[in-house]
């Protein structure tokens, strides 16, 4: 395991464990923000969507099998898979803009709760109505934004010091 | 870097930040397998996924159970001075009328008496003294995942195992639905998902409790009485029905109040809607009920409320 994999897996597991912990004391109507999520969006931004891809895949697994789930086993893993494609798309130079990544966390956690909600209506894995689906994606959303402000830099600056500047100078499309 | 062909024919090279066709194809339909195993194996009982939940719930629960603990003094500081003293102060008149108790048995035979009848009516509730295993709650299912879980941090060497009654002091809490060896997974009975035979107190007629999905102190259950004609008061207690051997749950442990009482004429049932004395949003310290006589890894409460 490179040191980038190796700063993933521990940002990942922290986020998971404060997930469940700390933050599921500290919710707003029930919803605990998804830091998972903004996790798998940062590392997206850093190393473009084909790490985020497999990053969000793991890490989705990851959410789907720890205490408490209980949840249908893979709807997480397809929700943030989806979130490190498409926060990985969204930028091209690995090095994205504070207005950047404030959007891009906003669109994944939009991304990643609906896709989530979704695979539970058509599974009907718990039977819940649409307009609380809703209201809880929307909770969800601000939540994600308020604590993006911190989770993302954090996770930029670990990605950073784990693997100053390699990929950019290996890399093909900058030459 | 392996590079393509693209679609006039010519070598492109791959951009290390795109990922390849491959992946994304292999990614998306093992996610959609697992969706499809876990769902369809899962309706019976044993799903393939079972393992593998309980092999992550070995390595994440210690590290849960770690985390609340770190996080709760800071936390919950002042409720915990004050808990504390007010557990010292509950003890203390529990004491002080079971003195009053012993005292007034040996004085007077006309007394003893009484009481004997009075022992015989509650021979039925003495199936409320059961042994509990105490725990406390480590971690949460957020509102997002649209399930109400939390993990509790004793497992199977508390002697915890899957299908047992979670109760708190002020009544049912949920069900366990699976252990690892420190940390257990529990269904609180507000899932959308959970449903509990219950009984009206005042009239012993009984019915399906159904959670809401949803949380906090809002939170509320729908109870289908089997006897369409019965029409439940407000305010009228409800409590569990019970299952053989007491598996998911067993029998008596208070749920909550009758709130309100709909009745559809299209529906065959009455539907009330009920008040559980827990309130989910702030659960804390729970007890399992285990057989009495379970060797576990820390002190039981025993149905007399000795600890051993």
């Amino acid at each position: 395991m490179n040191a980038r994999n190796l700063a993933i897996a521990v940002a990942v597991s922290l986020a998971l464990v404060l997930q469940t912990t700390v933050f599921s004391r500290l919710t707003v109507e029930g919803v605990a923000p998804d830091l998972v999520l903004l996790v798998v969006a940062a590392v997206a931004l850093r190393h473009g969507s084909q790490v985020g891809l497999a990053t969000g895949f793991a890490a989705g697994l990851l959410l789907d099998l720890a205490p408490p789930a209980d949840h249908v086993a893979g709807r997480w893993a397809l929700a943030l898979l989806v979130v490190g494609y498409v926060a990985g798309r969204l930028t091209s130079t690995g090095e994205p803009r504070p207005g950047q990544w404030l959007g891009a966390a906003a669109a994944s956690s939009f991304v990643g709760t609906s896709v989530f909600a979704l695979s539970g209506l058509v599974l009907s894995d718990p039977a819940v109505a649409t307009g609380e689906l809703l209201r809880t994606i929307a909770v969800a959303l601000g939540y994600d934004v308020v604590l993006a402000l911190a989770v993302v830099p954090l996770t930029l600056a670990l990605l950073e010091r784990a693997e100053p500047d390699r990929v950019r100078v290996l890399g093909l499309s900058r030459p | 870097m392996s590079d393509r062909l693209n679609r006039r024919g010519s070598l492109e090279p791959h951009d290390p930040r795109r990922p390849r066709r491959s992946l994304v194809t292999a990614l998306v339909l093992t996610s959609l397998a697992l969706m499809a195993t876990d769902h369809l194996a899962g309706a019976d009982g044993g799903s393939p996924v079972d393992p593998l939940r309980r092999a992550v719930g070995e390595v994440y629960g210690p590290v849960e159970n770690a985390a609340t603990t770190v996080v709760d003094p800071v936390a919950a500081l002042p409720s915990w001075v004050r808990s504390r003293r007010e557990m010292a102060a509950d003890l203390e008149s529990a004491r002080s009328e079971a003195d009053q108790l012993r005292a007034q048995l040996a004085s007077n035979d006309y007394d003893r008496n009484r009481l004997q009848e009075y022992d015989d009516l509650t021979a039925t509730a003495e199936s409320l003294g059961y042994a509990l295993v105490p725990a406390r709650v480590t971690a949460m299912g957020s509102a997002q995942s649209f399930s109400r879980t939390v993990t509790i941090d004793a497992g199977a060497r508390a002697g915890l195992a899957p299908d047992m009654t979670v109760v708190n002091g002020q009544g049912l809490v949920g069900r366990v639905l699976r252990v690892s060896a420190t940390s257990a997974t529990v269904l609180l009975v507000t899932d959308a998902d959970s449903t509990v035979g219950g009984r009206v107190g005042s009239s012993m007629k009984v019915g399906f409790l159904h959670g809401r999905g949803d949380l906090g102190e809002g939170s509320r259950l729908d109870l289908e009485l089997v006897d369409q004609t019965y029409v439940p008061k407000a305010g009228e207690p409800v409590v569990t029905w019970g299952s053989q051997d007491g598996a998911p749950y067993v029998s008596g442990v208070p749920i909550g109040t009758v709130d309100s009482v709909y009745s559809s004429l299209r529906e065959t049932t009455q539907r009330a809607v009920i008040t559980p004395y827990v309130d989910f949003s702030a659960l804390d310290q729970v007890g399992v009920v285990v057989p009495s006589g379970t060797t576990s890894d820390r002190a039981v409460i025993e149905v007399d409320g000795s600890l051993r």
